[in-house]
């Protein structure tokens, strides 16, 4: 019985059996997607490629890569110095967790701006807090692999903060290490689970992808799609403004590798780890700088530990703190003042995440982290009671057209 | 649509720069800035004053630090020819073995052989220098924040001691190392190498000419690092320019 409608054709015959060509097609291709999506759109497949890079460059470091105390630091020299191209591979892997990290953080705060956390993109949401969580665990595993003295002690302070939980707390550590100091148990460990974690990543962004096509990207104006006119085929519109994105993000990243590439990372880390030696200052790297801060702003290790955890899980439950029906900070005075507020506090516990926990610098992170959480626990149910809002738009083409139309009256006037 | 590409831009670089800026700012002296030729996006190492510093380094250094993660045939990078290279490793003996009777022996070092250190062990090394270990230079210039500034302000920067500073047995007093007090005697003077293509071989000139090598060692692949760096922006510089000019025309009807 042979279908007379069947199309001719080898990818028509693939794809009745294995439909891999309607799917590009339906998701990377015909997908409509709201015509006004703005810049901070492209960062969504900025991260996805960064984390192909990643992946890459990992699977090639790692064959020329030693888990060994003994040998690990004078491998990595070796893979700089012996391995053609080895210098380019690890600093293209040095500096693109940088890049990950800031792609992501961007991400984040396009998220909280534009409300993209809201009905019904919870899960979405959700399923981005678990990337970043085993993102940062990935990223702090892959920092102590070059078994640098920042490697170590890094490692040492981090992994010593389970202690802090009461009567299992040194039963954890000791688990973490596999023995009783970090030692060649934890780096071989810390090797095998930074190999593993990235493709983990890998099918919890599948998800993230699933769950985003479920009801496609939220917008600037946080309008839902309501008609065709709304929307525009991903391809050839946003692929062809995903690439440009690319370029310039290319750009930043090899002036980065090329020409700073050991500029965001720290000095110590090129002497070998010395366990009877403390470095000066044990600073983790920039990423982590926020949550560091929060951490030594608390008195109490064990409450430092629980907030500086509680600092990533809050973003969990984000979406039923802000049940403002708006979605978009455009149209919503108050909160947009609060965002912008929160993005400085978080440079600034960066910055406190930096400098020695003394005077002060305690105060502005005691400060800065009661801002932290205060925003996602008290600010935002507030708002979402009491924050008036003005009309909004009717539709995406409405509110397009009249930005349109006010820049075109702008120009007039002049 | 420019507004949020320029904000980008904003926020890009205050999240990036603005920890590591407020990192770099907590050394507290200021040090002796020089204007090395490998700095800079088209910088480039001076071959005559590597090799100068290379002299420097086996006449001076070499009684106490090493340079482990460099090979003897490394000194290519520099300007040694082979059989330049066969003869300088020829001139420093390593253990080898065991050979077919078992025994370890002692060889001249070969062109493939990592440079031979000063000592056999730390603590050998330790004993020699009054308890303090003197580093591995290889990687010293990385391993220092702006090593290279960092590493020619200390090789000048010694001092007598001040009045009333509390100084501890056998220990130097210098500007420019954290605590100000230093195991390591000024090991520079003027004239103390004899540089044989003329140059006159002051302090400042030999500090300069070590730490360039030293920069060298720490970052062998700079030089092929910047101009492969300087053809991939070219090129992809030129790329973006012309996905912009394709997505333009592309959205030029949607409204």
């Amino acid at each position: 019985m042979i279908d007379n409608e069947e199309k001719k054709g080898f990818s028509a015959w693939i794809d009745k059996r294995l439909p891999v060509f309607t799917f590009i097609n339906h998701n990377l291709r015909d997908y409509p997607t709201p015509k006004n999506l703005n810049y901070f759109w492209n960062f969504g497949s900025l991260a996805g490629i960064t984390l192909v890079i990643m992946i890459i460059t990992g699977i090639l470091l790692a064959m020329q890569y030693t888990a060994n105390t003994d040998l690990a630091f004078d491998s990595v020299e070796r893979i700089m110095r012996d391995v053609n191209n080895g210098w380019l591979l690890r600093y293209i892997h040095m500096n693109g967790a940088s890049m990950f990290f800031i792609i992501v953080y961007i991400h984040i705060f396009r998220g909280l701006y534009y409300g993209s956390y809201k009905y019904p993109r919870e899960i979405l949401w959700m399923l981005g807090v678990v990337i970043l969580l085993l993102m940062m665990a990935t990223a702090f595993m892959g920092y102590v692999l070059p078994w640098g003295q920042m490697s170590f002690w890094g490692a040492t302070v981090i992994t010593n903060l389970f202690s802090a939980f009461p009567v299992i707390g040194d039963y954890i550590v000791t688990f973490l290490w596999g023995g009783f100091s970090v030692d060649n148990p934890t780096l071989t460990r810390f090797f095998v689970l930074h190999y593993l974690l990235p493709f983990a990543i890998v099918g919890v962004v599948a998800l993230h992808l699933v769950a985003l096509h479920q009801f496609g990207s939220n917008n600037p104006t946080g309008i839902d799609v309501k008609s065709d006119g709304d929307t525009i085929p991903f391809h050839p519109y946003y692929t062809v403004k995903d690439y440009f994105g690319l370029g310039v993000y290319l750009i930043i990243f090899a002036a980065l590798v090329f020409f700073a590439p050991n500029f965001l990372g720290h000095p110590d880390n090129y002497i070998p780890a010395n366990p009877l030696q403390t470095p000066a200052h044990i600073v983790p790297e920039w990423y982590f700088l926020p949550f560091y801060a929060i951490l030594r702003a608390v008195p109490d290790k064990l409450m430092g530990v629980l907030l500086m955890f509680a600092a990533v899980a809050v973003l969990f439950i984000l979406p039923w703190l802000d049940k403002h029906k708006v979605r978009s900070a455009q149209f919503r005075p108050y909160y947009k003042q609060f965002y912008w507020l929160f993005l400085i506090n978080c440079v600034i516990l960066g910055w406190v995440g930096a400098m020695p926990a003394e005077g002060i610098y305690v105060t502005i992170s005691r400060a800065a982290s009661i801002y932290y959480f205060s925003f996602f626990l008290v600010i935002m149910p507030i708002l979402s009671r009491f924050e008036k809002v003005g009309e909004l738009p009717s539709s995406i083409s409405s509110a397009v057209l009249s930005e349109k139309f006010d820049k075109d009256s702008e120009s007039y006037a002049k | 649509m420019r507004n949020n590409f320029l904000s980008f831009f904003f926020v890009f670089k205050f999240i990036v720069f603005l920890p590591a800026i407020l990192i770099s700012a907590t050394t507290n002296v200021e040090l002796m800035k020089q204007n090395w030729p490998f700095n800079g996006i088209f910088g480039r190492f001076d071959e005559s004053s590597l090799q100068r510093g290379f002299q420097v380094y086996r006449e001076v250094c070499a009684a106490c630090h090493g340079i482990r993660h460099i090979s003897y045939r490394d000194l290519k990078g520099i300007g040694y020819t082979n059989d330049e290279i066969k003869v300088i490793a020829a001139e420093y003996e390593v253990m080898d073995g065991p050979n077919d009777d078992g025994e370890m022996f002692e060889r001249e070092a070969r062109p493939s052989d990592k440079f031979v250190g000063p000592y056999e062990n730390d603590k050998i090394a330790r004993l020699a220098n009054n308890g303090a270990y003197p580093p591995d230079l290889s990687l010293i210039v990385k391993a220092r924040a702006d090593g290279a500034n960092y590493l020619y302000s200390l090789l000048n920067g010694y001092k007598e001691f001040p009045d009333n500073f509390e100084a501890s047995e056998g220990m130097y007093y210098n500007e420019f190392y954290p605590g100000n007090q230093i195991a390591m005697p000024s090991p520079l003077m003027d004239d103390i190498v004899e540089y044989s293509d003329g140059t006159e071989a002051t302090q400042s000139q030999i500090a300069k000419d070590v730490t360039s090598f030293l920069a060298w060692t720490a970052e062998p692949e700079l030089e092929e690092r910047k101009s492969l760096g300087v053809k991939t922006l070219f090129f992809l510089i030129l790329i973006t320019i012309m996905l912009l000019g394709v997505k333009r025309k592309i959205w030029k009807d949607v409204d």
